[in-house]
């Protein structure tokens, strides 16, 4: 196992959805989203994620794109024009996800090609 | 015409505001059947129906006309049309205007179609009198709480009214408040005769419309791995290669920046997305868990297989409402110590307000420090507790505009009589600006009447 940052094995994209944003985080490879699958639970999201969002995570699956996408559903501080946050619509939430550090197998780090 | 193989459809306008090269340059740098562009935002319903409220010919997207003045001759000599959502609250007068630039062309034949009937802020009353009640979809409330509030609402119209306007001949197409993927279904529906029913085509034109809805976001646009992207000054913008059996290829033109691959559709299929396996718009329910997609050469990304369910009987309303005034200003504080001292100045400020008798509550206030990791709070990031420099972000919001006023005037105090080292006050005083709230909600179907005309500068308007 080496730890390493999420971003060595995923890619991601944020936005707003009501008062809450979308996280999308994009497995660099196969195994690593199968890996990910298991790995990236609701609760490691909300924790990671706790100074910013004040509601419930949930996570939807979309295997063809290999992408898991975590709904954080209070996270801009008000929804629209209400909140006063320099990120008020969540466009830095998917580069914030990917400076989580997690314990990654070496096969799956040999299977999962990365140039930055 | 009907019967076509393939059809080009590009997507030049992301948002309000976005470059004016994207569509000048998707008319210009390659091969085009149709050119959509998305110019509504749910907060710019609101801003157009003010402007109307004081003038009955404003209330549309002027810029589009702008773009079009720039354009027609290409557009005519190349024979691309355009579908835009130009219309806001007022397509009759966006039609207007451009009927004054085809004159001003020579242009006196070209056909100009206009959809209404999304904009129901004056039938409001009377639907909620029918039994329609606008729930509010995310919290489950009544309109009636906030129904002397409204100032605007429309539904979100599906692709059919676009492709009927086709069929009658427009070169351009304007509509209200739409569906950004039905920009694109709609020339689809025109051209390959799909029909309700046809649920995996139509679900496949919504997945072809949410990947390029965005504009340059699936074309290297705002991607992980940026340094990757090639000449992001000249990104090129999406390109849809449409088949009849409802597959398609995203690409882009030939020679411009950017890059189209797995990973940047993947990057702008993620965006904004709920629950994958139904993504629903008024035309059809989109399964977008259902497709494949392959790199079949450089720049080239093929989607197939698209799956999709039965449209609903309702149509999504959005509908805002005046909820408040919020006031932020900010202030530059240099090192050394810039974010000690910044924290400081926080503190003054609340402090003196409180002297003054004014109190706000945690949740009514704002105070972030730029440079110090605002972005990623609470994630730990190197540097974040040693900026050279900070900019102090500091607002309120609430119901009492006057309260939210008076934060800002304890701002720009902080150069003269706080820490040493406060600048960048140029923007001055942070005056309250109203607060438009959003209230989503569902209007059945049958509640709705589109209508679809077309005209030419050469018959009028009447």
């Amino acid at each position: 196992m080496t730890q390493v940052r999420l971003e060595r094995i995923a890619a991601a994209r944020s936005g707003d959805k009501g008062e809450g944003s979308n996280v999308g985080v994009i497995a660099r490879s196969e195994e690593a989203y199968r890996f990910l699958k298991e790995q990236l639970t609701e609760d490691r999201v909300r924790e990671h994620f706790a100074a910013i969002n004040h509601g419930a995570v949930r996570r939807y699956e979309a295997d063809n794109m290999r992408v898991l996408n975590f709904i954080l559903e209070d996270s801009l501080g008000g929804g629209g024009s209400a909140s006063l946050k320099t990120d008020a619509q969540g466009k830095t939430h998917g580069l914030a996800i990917l400076r989580m550090l997690i314990e990654v197998p070496e096969e799956i780090l040999r299977a999962t090609p990365f140039e930055e | 015409m009907p019967g076509k193989e393939t059809v080009l459809v590009a997507n030049g306008q992301g948002f309000w505001g976005d470059s004016i090269l994207g569509p000048i340059r998707l008319v210009r740098e390659g091969p085009l059947d149709y050119l959509t562009l998305d110019y509504l935002a749910e907060v710019t319903m609101s801003i157009m129906q003010k402007l109307r409220s004081r003038n009955p010919e404003a209330g549309y997207a002027t810029d589009f006309v702008r773009l079009v003045d720039r354009i027609l001759p290409e557009l005519v000599e190349r024979d691309v049309k355009v579908i835009a959502n130009a219309g806001g609250v007022n397509p009759r007068a966006c039609v207007a205007a451009l009927l004054e630039i085809a004159k001003k062309h020579g242009q006196g034949d070209l056909r100009v179609g206009m959809v209404e009937g999304d904009d129901i802020y004056g039938r409001l009353d009377e639907l909620l009198e029918s039994g329609e009640e606008f729930i509010n979809m995310d919290t489950g409330a009544p309109l009636s709480s906030v129904r002397d509030r409204v100032t605007s609402a429309n539904v979100y119209l599906g692709a059919f009214p676009i492709a009927e306007a086709l069929g009658q001949g427009a070169h351009i197409v304007v509509t209200g408040r739409g569906t950004d993927p039905g920009l694109v279904i709609g020339p689809l529906i025109h051209e390959f005769g799909w029909s309700e029913g046809d649920w995996d085509s139509l679900a496949a034109g919504t997945v072809a419309g949410h990947i390029v809805e965005c504009g340059a976001q699936c074309t290297g646009g705002n991607y992980t791995d940026w340094r990757r992207v090639p000449e992001m000054a000249r990104i090129g913008y999406p390109v849809i290669e449409a088949h009849a059996d409802g597959s398609f290829v995203v690409t882009k033109h030939d020679g411009t920046g950017g890059m189209v691959d797995r990973s940047t559709v993947a990057h702008q299929l993620a965006y904004e997305m709920g629950d994958p396996k139904n993504y629903i718009t008024p035309d059809v329910c989109a399964d977008f868990t259902s497709f494949s997609m392959d790199e079949e050469a450089r720049d080239r990304v093929r989607v197939s297989a698209v799956k999709g369910l039965p449209a609903t009987d309702t149509y999504k309303v959005s509908i805002s409402y005046r909820d408040g005034w919020k006031a932020v200003g900010q202030l530059t504080i240099s090192g050394p110590d810039a974010l000690e001292k910044a924290r400081l100045c926080s503190q003054i400020v609340w402090d003196r307000l409180a002297f003054d008798g004014y109190e706000y509550a945690p949740e009514e206030r704002l105070v972030e420090y730029v440079g110090a990791n605002v972005c990623h709070e609470g994630i730990p990031v190197e540097g974040a507790e040693q900026p050279s420099e900070v900019v102090l972000r500091l607002g309120a919001k609430g119901p009492d505009r006057e309260k939210v006023d008076r934060v800002g005037m304890e701002l720009v105090p902080l150069v003269t009589s706080g820490p040493p080292g406060v600048t960048g006050f140029a923007g001055g005083r942070p005056k309250a600006t109203e607060i438009i709230g959003f209230w989503p909600a569902l209007i059945h179907k049958d509640k709705i009447q589109t209508r679809v005309q077309t005209f030419t500068a050469s018959e009028g308007m009447s």
